[in-house]
């Protein structure tokens, strides 16, 4: 045993390597997957029903694929549509398109429970639109949200080791090519756990910090 | 800097304070089937305060959202400083929301439960339209916001969240966020009825200082005291209706319809006695 973790060890280059990569993927994930959450979170609240519509299809789909057949669908379902992407591009697009999807209902949630007095005040001193969402609405809905979007950081997180299977060199691809070149698959996998563990552990002391500094609004 | 207090001196003041800032010609509005304003028209000269006086759900707080378009009127006309609120100049084509927005910021609105913004600090909360609906010059803003803080006696407050403030300090801070809007004209829907007794004086102490200073104002309330003595016109409304217009001295003294007077008569025992300088 102590030999199979004194080979992974050696190899802890390749293992880190993979543990910034699904840093990079996760982080970039997770900044664009809020920002899409933003306007199909508008979408969603939209009054006109075809949009909202659409905006609730698009939620609703995502919710019920799992993610996995989703990384499928985008790396080896879409070039027969003639829409090809590299690994990467095909691995980040389904994170954001995923997690978008589960933050914009998170929003959608926190959107209508914020006191209407709050818009009302908005709306009376000439916030209207986008500038009213951005100003008035977004950030009590954001902070009230801080924990949940924590909890689905965390999620990103642990989705993006389904991108081995599109061979995405992150750290689940990474321990799994340690393990399959030396046959270590405990030391390996334990390997990668450890700093999976980090990683949501770091997410973890973030949110309590916002948290913090939220609670003082409350 | 004198913000809260801008009287006119000037003789050519005088003329513009006859012309009306607000106006307010045969408005309507329904909830479902129920009527809950019928054919009510106000106006409203420059430096005027009047008091709108009423039973619960006789429409007040609806008037004041009508006014500023919170809430859509079914019939009527709105005019501040002359411009028609909702439609379009000399058409029935409604406005948009962006041209709505920009003529709400003309018209300050002091809500019964402050309605602050709980995500910015109490100057936060000053500037944040000034600055982003406005577009006024951010120094400028601050500068302004920073003497009215003074004025109210809260400079100190400054950096802090409303969640921190006492209900006085919170109605006072909403107060002086729509004074940094230099709005024609001020709104203030029940402005002390969410507060604690002990709390409502220092509130009605800004409201009595802005309309001595020759501040517009369209105040909804129950303070009777603050009516009687600040008010330059009272109107009464009930069931939506307005049932009684009349000088403060007037309708607390003599009031033409029985209906005021049995309003007055049940507010008196319980309201009259407590003014503010009791409190």
């Amino acid at each position: 045993m102590t030999r199979e973790f004194a080979i992974v060890w050696a190899h802890k280059g390749r293992l880190l390597e993979g543990f910034v990569n699904t840093i990079g993927l996760c982080v970039l994930a997770t900044i664009i997957a809020l920002v899409v959450a933003g306007p199909v979170t508008i979408a969603l609240m939209a009054r006109n029903r075809p949009i909202s519509m659409l905006a609730r299809g698009l939620v609703d789909g995502m919710r019920c694929i799992p993610f996995l057949l989703l990384a499928y669908i985008i790396y080896y379902g879409l070039p027969t549509l003639g829409i090809r992407f590299n690994n990467w591009t095909a691995g980040l697009s389904a994170l954001v398109v995923y997690n978008a999807s589960y933050m914009a209902e998170i929003l959608r949630g926190a959107w209508a429970s914020l006191p209407r007095e709050h818009i009302d005040a908005g709306q009376a001193f000439g916030f209207s639109g986008w500038r009213l969402y951005r100003r008035i609405i977004l950030p009590p809905i954001l902070m009230a949200c801080v924990p949940v979007l924590g909890n689905q950081t965390i999620q990103i997180i642990k989705d993006s080791a389904f991108l081995t299977i599109i061979a995405v060199p992150e750290l689940t691809h990474e321990a799994s090519a340690i393990q399959s070149m030396y046959y270590v698959p405990f030391a390996a996998f334990v390997g990668a756990v450890v700093l999976y563990w980090l990683l949501c552990r770091i997410v973890e002391t973030l949110v309590g910090l916002i948290e913090r500094r939220a609670e003082k609004r409350r | 800097m004198q913000v809260l207090a801008t009287p006119l001196h000037t003789e050519a003041a005088a003329t513009e304070l006859e012309r009306p800032v607000l106006e307010v010609c045969g408005i309507s509005k329904k909830f479902a089937d129920q009527d809950v304003l019928v054919d009510v028209s106000l106006s409203v000269r420059r430096g005027q305060t009047i008091c709108i006086l009423g039973p619960s759900g006789s429409g007040k707080s609806t008037l004041l959202r009508c006014i500023n378009w919170l809430e859509r009127p079914d019939h009527g006309q709105i005019f501040v400083s002359g411009q028609r609120i909702g439609y379009r100049a000399g058409s029935d084509q409604l406005m948009s929301p962006a041209e709505l927005a920009m003529i709400r910021s003309r018209i300050g609105m002091v809500f019964q439960h402050f309605n602050l913004w709980p995500h910015l600090t109490v100057l936060g909360n000053l500037i944040e339209a000034p600055i982003w609906v406005q577009r006024r010059p951010r120094e400028e803003v601050i500068a302004e916001a920073e003497a009215l803080l003074e004025e109210i006696g809260l400079r100190e407050k400054r950096d802090v969240y409303p969640a921190r403030l006492s209900g006085g300090q919170k109605q006072r801070v909403a107060i002086a966020r729509a004074l940094a809007m230099r709005p024609a004209v001020l709104l203030f829907d029940e402005a002390t009825s969410a507060l604690d007794p002990e709390l409502v004086g220092e509130v009605l102490a800004v409201m009595e200082k802005l309309a001595k200073g020759g501040m517009t104002m369209v105040v909804v309330t129950h303070e009777m005291s603050f009516a009687e003595d600040a008010a330059d016109g009272i109107i009464f409304l009930d069931r939506g209706r307005v049932v009684e217009v009349a000088k403060p001295e007037k309708f607390f003294r003599q009031p033409d319809t029985e209906r005021a007077r049995a309003f007055l008569q049940r507010f008196g025992s319980s309201q009259r006695g407590r003014t503010r300088r009791d409190v």
